[in-house]
């Protein structure tokens, strides 16, 4: 066998790729990815000795395994604990290569490992034949969203080089990846343990004629970020360092250009891209791609926030508060029902809660087991997750990125999922109207910044809910009170006004109506920059179905919703304060304040210049 | 180029989750190469400025051109530049002689622990790379360290399609590693493409030797170099074999396993 050195081969190295190894645990990954290093002369001097000596010292055969087994206990166990990555040139091309552990209960690793990889080496062993692990890492891979996947059939010497075995996995193997429509991209059979196939053709397998392990990593496709797709920018931060108030985020999808109108997600306040800014890059670029972490500035100061995705006009992401996913959970607590998650997707963040657990699938040979009320550690699921607030999205087989997110459960990450339907809820209609109204919105001379600016404050609803007689009515009085004295442009807008005059055309029972003309009126107040008090007296009883409609018409306008009780009762949902029995009126219209503050809709102090929660 | 405009996006990336998402954050400056790299992504990520203060751990021993250059920039470039210096250990007369992973412990990792402790930081940003050393290779980019600074290895929370772990218990703190995915070159050929000034201790000035990796005085050696430019320093790791950190002592045996998951750096 002839070895390569690195210094003959290397030239300038002009990309860089990730790949991945995976597969069940003892089949040979350290093995092969020590071997790959080992024959392409790419190990860093003495490291081969290093190893050795060690070995030695406690006293055991040395193997190509344990170059990379960082870790004392990881040597002593001869396993491999945690992903590691390493770095390896080979004809113009760097790649990292990450060796995930295959031991179920190390799962998040191996998970962790291959989300960032873009192509994946997936081992089985000769003798063992295709394990659980083999079709779990398989399965997930094409979730994780790993495209381009080379199988390599490991310890062929242990089967005497046989081609039978090595067909009969093959067609297993194939077989199975292709009921989620994976085609792998090459299967070699090799031996890691004496660099048969690896770096080097083996002779003892005359009967295969394809690539070698080093060839199929050179056959690998570099993956090109999507610059055709739709535009997708999701905002992770809004900067005001200096003069230039930045939208700053990372561009997922898609190409964006100076002088382009943007539509941003769920808000539908839209704005033109007027510079996009860069340090130390003269001139100022006037495009940016998909990949490029960026920021732009706006023709139009326009409040957005983090979580918002930028689109053009004609191709905007979905927006629901449920969605339809595949999951995978991580967490040493099951996924449950009636649990309490924060959902991330892209830069959005959002409570949410599981709605259904469809059916569990069985990795192993996919099949499916209906229903449930859990999933546990290391299974995969079909699950409607619902939203505390909208959020925008898209499905994972339109656009990767913006279609896909992650659970966390107290402090961790504990699952992730790819979505694969939007689920209507029965905000639909009006969020759609809401949409085309923002879009055709003429606008005056005077902005809501510049509103927001002149007044001190910026425009906003409380929303008092709550059933007779638990003192709405007052608390609203109180409240635009003590906010008009202070200097606040405030507003108590009573339905009862509505129904003599506005709905006067109007039937007694059509609730529905009735909450999407108030919507739209306290929508219209808003605009004018006011804080807009409001009770839901007019609904009676049925306030709680009138309170997403008017959430959803007011989008996305500060609500500050405040639950009223005479005993303790279950609260409409993303309800801010609650005051239950018997009400110190002053203290619960001061508390409001304090939350209207903390909201960033009035400064901390009256007078002062509002310091609100991201920069005018 | 393009390979470098791609690691520089991921790290803009993180450095940005990095500020949006924690309220006292610093970063770890050595004014070796690797963390004025990211000292330079840092102004890249913020346009222009650097919206945290940087942190050098002094352990006494440096080199003083280091110190030097570390007051130039600090100057020219308005940072906010925190010292720590573990003051006990240095008076109680700490030096490498007492033993090195010992000595590294009192000043770095400890003297780190206490600045960590004293100003309440809850994330804190390195320069470390996965291809340095072994148990670097095993980072991910939000790694948490316990109330003791101690980091789990065996236990690490998943990390994937660039969500980050940045929710942790109080007490606790957060590594922030945006250099994770660059290599030895890669910092260098940054360093050409964007003229960022470095110490010139990294290149031979007519001695035949040059640092390769800048630590403590007593405990990094040059190498055998006659590289003199940027361009001949790439060349030459091009065709080198050696490891990066074989100038540094503390990484003789199991040194780094035992400091990193102490909590050093």
């Amino acid at each position: 066998m002839t070895t390569k050195t690195q210094a003959e081969t290397v030239t300038k190295p002009s990309e860089t790729m990730q790949i991945v190894i995976v597969g069940h645990v003892d089949h040979g990954k350290s093995t092969l990815l020590g071997r790959l290093y080992a024959d392409t002369g790419s190990l860093p001097e003495g490291k081969i000795e290093k190893v050795q000596a060690i070995c030695r010292q406690q006293g055991k055969e040395f193997e190509y395994a344990f170059l990379f087994d960082a870790f004392l206990e990881e040597q002593e166990q001869g396993i491999t604990i945690d992903t590691a990555r390493t770095f390896f040139i080979w004809n113009s091309r760097q790649y990292i290569i990450i060796d995930a552990p295959g031991h179920k209960e190390f799962l998040k690793n191996m998970v962790s490992g291959a989300a960032r990889a873009e192509a994946a080496l997936l081992l089985i062993d000769a003798l063992e034949g295709v394990k659980e692990q083999s079709r779990k890492h398989g399965y997930l891979l094409s979730m994780l969203g790993v495209k381009q996947v080379t199988v390599v059939v490991n310890k062929m010497d242990l089967v005497s080089y046989r081609q039978d075995v090595f067909a009969g996995i093959e067609k297993e193997y194939r077989e199975f990846l292709s009921q989620f429509k994976v085609v792998p991209a090459q299967v070699i059979p090799v031996s890691a343990k004496f660099g048969e196939n690896i770096a080097t053709r083996s002779t003892r397998m005359p009967w295969y004629k394809g690539p070698t392990v080093l060839d199929a990593l050179g056959l690998f496709k570099k993956e090109t970020a999507s610059t055709e797709q739709a535009l997708r920018f999701p905002v992770q931060d809004v900067y005001k360092f200096d003069a230039r108030r930045i939208i700053a985020g990372r561009i997922t999808a898609g190409h964006v250009k100076v002088g382009d109108r943007l539509v941003f997600s769920p808000s539908n306040k839209t704005a033109v891209v007027q510079t996009i800014e860069a340090f130390n890059i003269e001139p100022s670029p006037t495009e940016a791609r998909a990949g490029q972490s960026v920021g732009v500035t706006l023709d139009e100061q326009i409040f957005i926030e983090r979580g918002e995705i930028a689109s053009r006009r004609d191709d905007i992401p979905l927006v629901s508060s449920t969605l339809r996913a595949n999951l995978f959970w991580l967490g040493q607590t099951p996924l449950a029902r009636g649990r309490k998650y924060l959902l991330r997707l892209a830069t959005q963040e959002v409570d949410c809660e599981v709605a259904a657990i469809h059916r569990i699938v069985d990795t192993a040979d996919l099949g499916h087991q209906e229903g449930g009320q859990t999933v546990g550690k290391n299974q995969v699921a079909e699950v409607t997750f619902r939203t505390k607030a909208p959020i925008a999205f898209d499905l994972s087989s339109i656009s990767e990125i913006t279609g896909r997110f992650v659970v966390v459960d107290e402090y961790d990450i504990a699952g992730g999922g790819i979505i694969t339907e939007l689920v209507r809820d029965e905000q639909e209609f009006l969020r759609d109207e809401a949409r085309k109204r923002d879009f055709a919105w003429i606008k005056g001379e005077v902005g809501i910044e510049a509103r927001a600016q002149h007044y001190g404050h910026r425009a906003a609803i409380v929303l008092l809910t709550g059933g007779e007689h638990t003192g709405k009515s007052f608390l609203a009085r109180k409240l635009e009170s003590l906010l008009v004295a202070e200097g606040r442009h405030a507003y108590l807008l009573d339905g009862e006004n509505l129904r003599r005059g506005l709905d006067a055309d109007m039937g007694e029972t059509d609730a529905t109506e009735t909450a999407r003309r108030y919507g739209e009126v306290a929508r219209l107040l808003i605009d004018t920059g006011l804080i807009v008090i409001s009770t839901t007296n007019p609904f009676g009883q049925a306030y709680r179905q009138a309170l997403p409609s008017i959430r959803t018409l007011v989008n996305p306008a500060p609500v500050i919703a405040v639950h009223m009780s005479k005993a303790d009762e279950e609260l409409p949902p993303n309800t801010d304060l609650h005051f239950a029995g018997p009400k110190n009126f002053d203290e619960a219209a001061k508390q409001i304040i304090e939350e209207l503050k903390r909201k960033g809709v009035l400064a901390q102090a009256v007078g002062v210049r509002p310091t609100f929660q991201y920069s005018i | 180029m393009k390979h470098l405009r791609q690691l520089e996006d991921q790290s803009v990336y993180i450095l940005r989750e990095a500020y949006k998402n924690f309220d006292n954050l610093a970063m770890l400056w050595s004014m070796g190469k690797d963390s004025t790299v990211l000292l330079w992504l840092a102004r890249k990520a913020f346009f222009g400025h650097v919206p945290f203060p940087l942190l050098h751990v002094d352990t006494s021993y440096k080199i003083p051109a280091m110190i030097e250059y570390r007051d130039r920039l600090a100057a020219e470039w308005r940072l906010n530049l925190v010292v720590g210096q573990n003051k006990e250990a240095l008076a109680a007369g700490m030096n490498h002689e007492k033993g090195r992973v010992t000595c590294c412990t009192a000043l770095k990792t400890m003297g780190l622990k206490n600045l960590v402790a004293e100003k309440g930081y809850t994330g804190i940003i390195l320069g470390v790379r996965a291809d340095e050393e072994g148990t670097r290779a095993k980072e991910r980019y939000f790694s948490p360290r316990d109330k003791h600074g101690d980091w789990d290895f065996r236990d690490q929370p998943p990390e994937l399609w660039d969500q980050f772990k940045t929710a942790f218990p109080p007490g606790t703190h957060i590594r922030i590693h945006p250099l994770l995915d660059w290599t030895e070159i890669n910092i260098w050929e940054y360093i050409k493409l964007e003229n960022i000034p470095f110490i010139d201790l990294y290149l031979d000035k007519g001695t035949g030797m040059r640092y390769r990796s800048l630590g403590c005085a007593p405990c990094t050696f040059p190498i055998k170099s006659t590289a003199k430019t940027v361009d001949e320093i790439i060349e030459e790791l091009r065709h080198t074999n050696v490891a990066e950190r074989s100038g540094r002592a503390q990484d003789e045996g199991r040194g780094m396993e035992l400091l990193r998951k102490d909590g050093y750096m």
